[in-house]
């Protein structure tokens, strides 16, 4: 298996795009990534585009070849494969560029994410948010997603004293990071005060507590690391690729406070990297509900089991902290197109090893790793990413 | 949804029918056709009997909804929660009548058949069960169904599915 680099990154700003259709932002996202690669498309193996429900968003499957085309490149019949699974999507379809790289079959390929979520009304994106649930046996009889973590986060309150103000505060620090990002959904701050103040969803989950619906997309172009030096000033190595899945149900689960999904890709990750998460300067964590942050950095083996509220909150994750957690401002914040969110948080963090974040840039980092999830974590993917010299 | 989906599956949300693994014994819901306890998984195939709930159980956590499932918007707030069953089990099910406040973790419940929602005014009226409040000694013992084999694993030749 030869080594993999990412040698071009690109994506739209985030947000409720009005004006700009799901064939605009797939393709704007993949020609920056092209560009930034120096990559002629000539040499493009494929690609793979991670979406989740495009059928029900805007009642157009098939759409892999759909963007290609509109990128300028059907008359090139290369292959384009579209990844779904649920919110993980994106991270899937880096995991299939990986390994299509990795096995040599092909040399170049671009890894897009994009989801066009606003063309419906809020209560139908719901409903299809939902849907990365179990509909038969939790949403039929009155469950949300956002319900289903509120009941992982109430029973992580009961077991480990986590509270509401440690909750809160994780939306707060998302908030603080995307005000520096240009391409956020949200750049207002918040204080504890609004968060907790904020009228319910699912208790203890309030309105603020929950990730936006977003438009946007993402890509990146992945290509051979022996290579990379032809396209790339500072290579990024993907260091490890891993995906994991459990029970689709949280009452299937051995525990309702731990995602086994993200515990295990985790464990693959930081083997197969030969590393662990000491290592790692910053991270981009699945924070859809403040709640899930909190499981991601236990479960990603930074903090003990229950221990991640108090650590939060004592800043061990801020701007300040040993390991910057999500200074793109998370899916909280900088936003959450289901689709685009796995490359997204790539994007981010090959900016991040590169030194080229600005206002957000997170020191001295050589180590980063991306955690992506689907539903309430029947998928969990962990990308672990280098910077080379 | 359409009616022969919801219709389908009326065994296990009006009766609680799950499944029982007759070689270790662990009770499902709902029913599997593999049991995912066994070590040797495939084995279990065809070794998998109906088997029903007692339905009586105890809170394992709870949200109050605000923002509705499709279907549910008239029964907003409402409590969500997830009941381990007398059996092993865990269902994902609304707690109803009782006041909000009253809904603790550890609250014993008992499973009852109440309408879920309706598919606007001319659709499918989906049926299926919530649980009540119940009180510890009103709790039944589980169910037992069909006994399984002492030595808990270990087939026969003859019974093992072939590789």
């Amino acid at each position: 298996m030869r080594e993999v680099a990412v040698l071009g990154v690109g994506q739209t700003k985030f947000g409720e795009l009005w004006d700009r259709s799901f064939r605009e932002i797939g393709i704007e996202a993949g020609l920056q990534a092209l560009v930034d690669a120096k990559l002629s498309s000539a040499d493009l193996g494929g690609l793979f585009l991670g979406n989740m429900a495009s059928g029900t968003l805007l009642d157009q499957e098939h759409i892999a070849p759909l963007i290609l085309d509109y990128a300028g490149l059907a008359g090139r019949h290369l292959p384009a494969v579209r990844v779904e699974g649920g919110g993980a999507s994106g991270s899937l379809a880096l995991h299939q560029g990986f390994l299509a790289v990795a096995s040599g079959l092909y040399d170049y390929v671009v890894v897009g994410g994009a989801e066009k979520m606003t063309d419906v009304p809020d209560t139908t994106a719901n409903e299809i948010i939902s849907s990365t649930a179990d509909h038969e046996w939790e949403v039929v009889f009155g469950a949300t997603l956002p319900a289903l973590w509120g009941l992982i986060a109430r029973r992580h309150m009961h077991d480990f004293g986590t509270t509401r103000a440690q909750l809160a505060q994780v939306a707060v620090h998302m908030h603080e990071m995307a005000s520096r990002n240009p391409l956020a959904h949200y750049r207002n701050k918040l204080t504890l005060e609004q968060v907790i103040g904020a009228g319910g969803v699912a208790e203890p989950l309030g309105v603020l507590d929950c990730a936006p619906i977003s438009d946007g997309a993402a890509a990146v172009v992945l290509g051979p690391l022996d290579v990379a030096e032809k396209h790339t000033d500072i290579p990024i190595r993907i260091a490890a690729s891993e995906v994991a899945c459990d029970s689709m149900a949280v009452q299937h689960r051995a525990s309702v406070t731990t995602l086994e999904s993200t515990v295990v890709a985790a464990r693959r990750a930081f083997e197969r990297a030969r590393r662990a998460p000491a290592d790692v300067r910053v991270a981009e964590v699945h924070d859809a509900y403040t709640i899930s942050a909190l499981l991601a950095l236990e479960d990603l083996g930074f903090v003990e089991k229950g221990r991640a509220g108090p650590e939060f909150e004592s800043g061990r994750f801020g701007p300040k902290g040993a390991m910057v957690v999500n200074p793109s401002g998370g899916l909280k914040a900088q936003g959450r197109p289901f689709g685009a969110v796995g490359v997204a948080q790539v994007v981010e963090l090959v900016r991040q090893l590169r030194g080229q974040a600005k206002d957000r840039q997170v020191s001295g980092a050589t180590l980063a790793l991306a955690h992506d999830v689907g539903g309430t974590g029947a998928t969990s993917a962990v990308h672990l990413l280098e910077r080379v010299n | 949804m359409s009616i022969a989906r919801f219709w389908r599956e009326t065994p296990r949300r009006y009766n609680l029918g799950g499944s029982k693994c007759t070689i270790c014994g662990t009770v499902y819901f709902p029913p599997r056709a593999v049991c995912p306890t066994c070590p040797h998984h495939r084995e279990t195939l065809e070794k998998m009997v109906p088997f029903q709930l007692v339905g009586d159980g105890e809170v394992v956590s709870y949200t109050v909804v605000h923002d509705a499932a499709e279907g549910f918007e008239m029964q907003v707030p409402y409590v969500m929660a997830l009941v381990k069953t007398v059996e092993g089990p865990v269902l994902t099910g609304q707690i109803v009548d009782v006041e909000i406040p009253e809904v603790v973790i550890g609250l014993k419940v008992r499973a009852t058949l109440r309408k879920l929602r309706e598919e606007g005014k001319a659709g499918v009226i989906h049926y299926g069960y919530k649980f009540t409040p119940a009180l510890d000694s009103d709790v039944r013992p589980p169910a037992r169904g069909p006994a399984v084999p002492a030595e808990s694993g270990a087939l026969p030749a003859s019974d093992r599915a072939p590789a």
